[in-house]
């Protein structure tokens, strides 16, 4: 069911980890959801020095979180906001219709992480950043009910 | 990594047995017979038929003429209750919140054309109050559905005691038996059932045969028509082959096997609980199916879990909501009082009589291992710790 991409990031996943000097995390998803995801990052100058990740998740979750931090890592802030799912399901070679959401919660969670370190860091916030952290935060699920993409 | 491969997935299904098989064989190109046909040819098949009728009703103290060969445990569940509800036409069903799909999606079914089901709860093993039945039953009660033994979580319901009640009530009962057949005891007349569902690709059978035993005066409604086969309640050429594989299948299970698997069981169990931390085993303790370990383990997804095992070579099976396509978790699970985050952790292990000691140690080792490996990457882990 898993393209050989993705099985690779999952048994090999790039980048697990915490980062103890992290600037900023993003904390996304929800343990009824089943998925979990943090993502950690370190900024220097204006570019994702490291980015690391922990997942609590199905292989698709793990996957697409060690992608999205393989990708991101090295680009510049506004580089890594331009990250979209649809280009983490590419490179993974593609994720079965139902796992899709994992590769958005990946990119959300990278999200998160560069609009807690703006905000800490006094930076400015693009209008279109600020919608997309009170989508991530409505999009919480809070029930056993699942609402993300309509699965 | 060796080659090695270890399938602990016998209550999806089971390898056919080799006496099985040879047994099946000579039904294909050689006595190809149909049983309805009155020449030499067709009575041959119809000879093996009505044998295979008769050891398979031995195995549960049932007549042969009380036995009607299906496709498998789906049609068989689907059969008794539209079956009976069609010959009713109206009234009340009690059944569980953790039956199979196949006795639930015909109950949603049934109640869409008017009649009313009760889903009676489980306890946290997943066992039926037989006091709930008994509650449950009212003046237009016409069918108690209770399965013999949980797909999913092995637990043994105490199947005789609710017997007693809807006998004494004379109101039907119908048990779905396909994971309990030929582990656990089953006696139609001491268990007081009326209609109980087996098939055979789980009993090391092969796939795509079953029965429905309905005891004799028990009427029903065929839900399929156009000849006269099993009957008049089911049409349709019978699988002869597949009839004969059932039938020596039933013949060579259950017996000692049972007490290798519970052995087996054990150490798959005890293996896992105590050389890993953050774990419960989901269901009964002892009122549980032979073969059948399920555990919840904090922290890690069970999809994840089954996939990396698989890897290394051992097959099993998840109720995390993330293996099923509506993305919901195991409805099982959920009945038992489980939290959905509970179920997502979740790992079914089912033996069979050809594991060894040896593999299960493998197994234990690579789910202690793989276990420790998820929560490696696993954030809520780290945090209850």
């Amino acid at each position: 069911m898993y393209s050989k991409e993705v099985m690779e990031h999952f048994m090999h996943p790039r980048n697990v980890g915490e980062l103890a000097d992290a600037d900023a995390v993003g904390e996304v998803g929800n343990p009824v959801c089943g998925d979990i995801m943090w993502i950690y990052i370190k900024v220097k100058g204006d570019r994702l020095a490291d980015v690391k990740f922990k997942t609590l998740g199905c292989a698709a979750a793990i996957a697409t979180s060690s992608k999205v931090t393989e990708l991101a890592k090295g680009m510049t802030i506004d580089e890594a906001l331009e990250l979209s799912n649809k280009q983490i399901v590419e490179s993974l070679g593609g994720l079965p219709p139902v796992k899709v959401h994992c590769s958005v919660l990946a990119v959300d969670g990278l999200k998160e992480a560069i609009y807690d370190y703006l905000k800490k860091n006094g930076r400015p916030v693009s209008e279109k950043l600020v919608r997309e952290h009170e989508r991530i935060n409505s999009e919480k699920c809070e029930t056993g009910e699942h609402s993300h993409n309509g699965k | 990594m060796d080659n090695k491969r270890i399938y602990l997935d016998h209550a999806a299904t089971t390898p056919v047995a080799k006496e099985v098989f040879e047994a099946m064989l000579p039904y294909f190109s050689e006595r190809y017979g149909n049983a309805s046909s009155l020449h030499s040819f067709g009575q041959e098949a119809k000879d093996a038929l009505e044998e295979s009728r008769e050891r398979i009703a031995k195995r549960m103290n049932s007549g042969a003429e009380e036995i009607i060969f299906t496709s498998g445990g789906t049609e068989s569940n689907n059969l008794a209750l539209k079956g009976i509800a069609a010959r009713k036409g109206k009234g009340h069903i009690i059944t569980s919140k953790i039956e199979h799909a196949s006795i639930l999606a015909p109950c949603r079914e049934l109640v869409n054309q008017g009649f009313s089901v009760t889903y009676l709860d489980v306890d946290e093993y997943g066992l039926v109050d037989p006091g709930d039945v008994a509650g449950a039953l009212r003046e237009d009660t016409i069918l108690v559905s209770i399965g013999h033994a949980n797909n999913e979580v092995g637990t043994v319901q105490d199947i005789g005691e609710i017997g007693k009640i809807t006998r004494e009530k004379g109101v039907l009962l119908h048990t779905d038996a396909c994971q309990s057949f030929t582990k656990e005891e089953l006696d139609v007349k001491k268990q007081c059932l009326d209609l109980v569902s087996i098939n055979a690709h789980k009993i090391h059978g092969p796939k795509g045969v079953g029965a429905l035993y309905i005891r004799e005066g028990v009427k029903i409604i065929p839900q399929s028509q156009g000849g006269e086969h099993e009957k008049n309640i089911r049409a349709g050429t019978e699988n002869v082959a597949g009839i004969v594989g059932f039938a020596k299948a039933a013949e060579i299970t259950g017996g000692k096997q049972v007490g290798y698997m519970k052995g087996l069981r054990d150490q798959l169990i005890k293996g896992v609980l105590s050389g890993v931390e953050g774990v419960r085993l989901n269901g009964h303790p002892e009122k549980r199916l032979c073969n059948n370990a399920n555990y919840g383990f904090e922290g890690i997804e069970g999809e994840a879990l089954l996939l990396r095992l698989d890897m290394r070579g051992v097959a099993c099976s998840t109720g995390s909501a993330c293996s099923s396509r509506s993305l919901m978790p195991s409805h099982v699970l959920l009945a038992l009082g489980l939290k959905p985050e509970e179920c997502h952790g979740s790992l079914r292990a089912t033996l069979g009589m050809e594991n060894t000691k040896e593999e299960i140690d493998y197994a234990i080792q690579a789910i202690k291992e793989e276990v420790s490996n998820l929560r490696g990457i696993s954030p809520f882990w780290k945090r209850k710790q």
